[in-house]
């Protein structure tokens, strides 16, 4: 389905997830961050999206215990950056499908 | 010319290949040897019902040997080191065993020592586990005695071996205290990592209707940075505390030590592999089957048995230079014990989520993902089942490999 985020026009799934990273900008996670309660990205919540958008691009699965040895950040600052679901939300703002990781 | 199929592992998906593999490749060719460090053979289903007394220890193991077919050597060691570049395989006895083809069917552990303070000095105290065989006659002692307080059933860290079982135990511990009139006494609270009881969205909900209807609270998105075993309380990441009596807890787990020795597996040492042949991604003459891998579909005997009819043939068709078949499609079938006598039957695969329906045909005689005393038989049943066609390497009468496409999918 379309939604229109920070002005642009982009492809989400039934959950507000972006369906094509590429579509991404950091204004569109600016604006899903206040959607999800968030607030004002720092540099320290730009390090992670980042790191997840690299890591998504190269096909990795993305797991809390992958984040926590990443040397990115730790699994600690990664609640306290993304508190209630710190991967899922992180992967929402990152503009990358919520990670599957669990069967 | 002599060549050599060996199978690292003897639980349920090693076993298996073994039993087709002897069939089908001609015994004046192909020599075939599995390794394992024990010589028992574990029905893991069956830890389930251990701590309950449902099971004692001798209904749920026998000596391996007996599975292995005549033809096969059966060898019981620990492995050292798997060097695929070498096509060998050397033993911590020293031994070293080179193969033409390998099947790497290791399964997976519990890893308690992942987990900050759970291995603490109240270890099967009263921090117990029960997917252990020693694990759950601890368990079963330590339930015989509770009378009262707080027990908190407890998933650390996903992908886990048979990811339902956790919740099976809870409503089992429901049904068991109500039997011995003590229900109320106790408090039961099932903690988990996902965002609702189970991984897959429809299930979840069902399986969550049942928590709620039975009185067991539920704990979501809860990853534990630690066990405070000083105080009884598991600590997530983002501060939540639970208090417990009693924690019955699955810790994260990870495939075998080997596999980390020998630089095969990722951050949990699960072997990447590909999820429609099974063949290693890294090495073509190597291919790995059930809990050891690395892909999408459940850790479960279910999923290992569906494997192995895909497997077979396509170590033909690669000892053939063949093409392999893209064939094996994520196909898993649970019974989940639901207390009362009763189980819900799931069945699912990588694209389909579990559905209602019927149950192998469209008319049953099961029915998927709704309570019956016949899904619970059939759970029961299953265990002869077991011991007398899985691990033989037959078809189960009616279902098939892949998964059957649901009658009408609902959206």
């Amino acid at each position: 389905m379309k939604r229109i985020i920070a002005g642009t026009e982009v492809d989400v799934n039934e959950e507000g997830y972006l369906t094509d990273m590429s579509q991404w900008s950091e204004q569109i996670a600016a604006a899903i961050a206040v959607e999800e309660g968030i607030g004002t990205l720092t540099a320290a919540h730009m390090k992670v999206i980042r790191y997840l958008r690299e890591q998504q691009a190269k096909g990795a699965a993305l797991t809390i215990r992958s984040m926590g040895k990443s040397g990115v950040v730790t699994t600690k600052e990664l609640y306290d950056l993304f508190p209630g679901g710190p991967l899922k939300k992180s992967s929402k703002i990152a503009g990358i499908p919520k990670p599957v990781g669990c069967i | 010319m002599n060549k050599h199929l060996l199978i690292l592992g003897a639980g349920t998906a090693g076993t298996m290949m073994a039993s087709h593999l002897r069939r089908k490749l001609p015994g004046a060719e192909w020599r075939i040897t599995v390794v394992d460090r024990s010589d028992r053979h574990l029905y893991q289903p069956g830890l389930l019902f251990l701590p309950f007394g449902g099971y004692t220890e001798h209904d749920i193991v026998r000596p391996a040997q007996n599975f292995i077919p005549s033809g096969v050597a059966f060898v019981v060691a620990e492995i050292a080191a798997i060097t695929p570049d070498q096509r060998m395989v050397a033993l911590k006895d020293g031994r070293e065993l080179r193969y033409d083809v390998l099947i790497i069917a290791t399964g997976c552990r519990t890893a308690p020592e992942e987990t900050e303070g759970m291995l603490g000095p109240k270890w099967r105290v009263n921090v117990h586990d029960f997917y252990t065989l020693d694990g759950a006659k601890a368990l079963r002692d330590k339930l015989a005695a509770f009378s009262e307080g707080r027990l908190v059933v407890h998933v650390n860290e996903m992908p886990v071996k048979c990811p339902v079982a956790p919740l099976e135990f809870t409503f089992l511990a429901d049904t068991f205290f109500r039997e011995r009139g003590i229900r109320e006494k106790v408090k039961l609270t099932y903690v988990t990592p996902l965002s609702g009881a189970f991984t897959k969205p429809k299930a979840s909900k069902k399986l969550g209707h049942l928590l709620t209807d039975k009185g067991i609270e539920i704990v979501t998105d809860f990853v534990a940075e630690r066990v405070d075993q000083e105080h009884d309380k598991l600590v997530c990441f983002d501060g939540r505390e639970v208090p417990y009596d009693l924690l019955v807890t699955t810790p994260t787990n990870m495939g075998d030590e080997a596999v980390r020795r020998s630089g095969l597996g990722d951050d949990l040492d699960f072997i990447p592999t590909h999820k429609h042949t099974l063949q290693s991604l890294q090495h073509p003459d190597v291919f790995v089957i059930g809990d050891a891998t690395n892909l999408p579909a459940s850790k479960a005997g279910s999923v290992a048995h569906f494997e192995s009819e895909t497997l077979a043939d396509n170590i033909l068709l690669h000892i053939a230079g063949r093409p392999l078949k893209e064939e094996f499609d994520g196909h898993s079938n649970c019974f989940v014990e639901s207390g009362n006598g009763k189980a819900l039957l799931i069945d699912f695969n990588y694209e389909y989520e579990p559905h209602e329906g019927g149950f192998p045909f469209s008319f049953g005689p099961m029915k998927l993902l709704e309570e019956s005393r016949l899904n619970h038989l059939g759970k029961l049943a299953f265990r002869h089942v077991y011991w007398n066609v899985l691990l033989r390497g037959w078809p189960l009468p009616g279902i098939s490999r892949q998964k059957k496409k649901p009658a009408a999918m609902p959206e």
